[in-house]
């Protein structure tokens, strides 16, 4: 009962951050909500029952992704036009 | 007793979030990213007291071992650094 | 022995339950980004130290490992904290009020001045 609570709640969490994604201007607080989304995702695996999906996507998605994100944007322009 | 530690971790983890929706500057959605992936550690490991397993625990080394790293880096970018 | 042990334990986890949702509450309410970064930051590492300290005294087989998480998160998160808190700064984020108390900024200036000085 719980459980299921706590996943409705992360996935609402996971979509709205991954709307938020999308609809930032500025890339710096999208990379910020990319990295939310797979945060939550991270969470749901774990309460599926897959914690070896769940550790890859921990140390990808929160880790990995954000500094590739990061040097892309450093590289080129920070606002979207 | 642990299923009012969830409900209080699912409130916190819901003003979190609406602190990321509203913040007005960048670094307002960094500080929300922070407090999420600190309160998302704690959650893993009750989770973990929760479903009985010990090889559960590992997940939350690997958040509390790589989960500053993105709000550095992103800190790096705001210094000029990086 | 094991009732003392889950009293202690249960004791723990509320404790830190109630700071991290306190972290959070803090994080929405206070005014301006240093001061959401200072309890979005002291009152979620106590928090999540006394729920994973609680959790490992609660089973005592797992008390090594969580003490090892406890730590990291004793370590890393002033690290992030800190080096936040001058990037903010120095992209130009306005404090709330009372600028006179900036007192980064002064030590910052009364620096440069003696750089210049030294040359």
């Amino acid at each position: 009962m719980i459980l299921t609570i706590l996943e409705i709640i992360l996935v609402v969490v996971l979509i709205g951050a991954a709307l938020l994604a999308v609809w930032y201007r500025d890339l710096v607080a999208a990379v910020i909500a990319s990295s939310v989304v797979s945060l939550m995702l991270s969470i749901i695996f774990y309460i599926l029952q897959a914690p070896d999906v769940a550790l890859t996507e921990a140390a990808i998605g929160v880790g990995l992704t954000t500094i590739i994100f990061m040097i892309a944007i450093r590289k080129t322009k920070r606002f979207e036009e | 007793m642990i299923y009012v530690f969830f409900g209080i971790i699912i409130v916190a983890i819901v003003l979190a979030m609406i602190r990321l929706i509203l913040g007005p500057t960048t670094p307002d959605r960094v500080v929300a990213l922070d407090t999420l992936t600190t309160i998302s550690t704690a959650l893993l490991v009750l989770l973990g007291l929760f479903f009985e397993r010990f090889i559960y625990i590992d997940v939350a080394l690997i958040y509390a071992v790589l989960g500053f790293v993105g709000v550095l880096t992103v800190a790096r970018y705001f210094e000029g650094g990086l | 022995m094991e009732t003392v042990l889950n009293i202690i334990g249960y004791t723990l986890t509320s404790v830190g339950v109630v700071f991290l949702f306190f972290g959070a509450l803090g994080i929405l309410r206070m005014p301006d980004v240093y001061n959401r970064m200072q309890a979005g930051t002291k009152a979620t590492t106590l928090g999540a130290f006394g729920t994973i300290l609680g959790v490992g005294f609660i089973n005592p087989e797992w008390f090594f490992k969580t003490a090892i998480i406890a730590a990291f998160i004793l370590i890393s998160n002033p690290i992030s904290s800190h080096a936040l808190a001058r990037g903010s700064h120095k992209i130009g984020i306005k404090l709330w009020q009372k600028k006179d108390i900036d007192h980064y900024a002064r030590a910052e200036a009364t620096l440069q001045e003696q750089e210049g000085d030294g040359e």
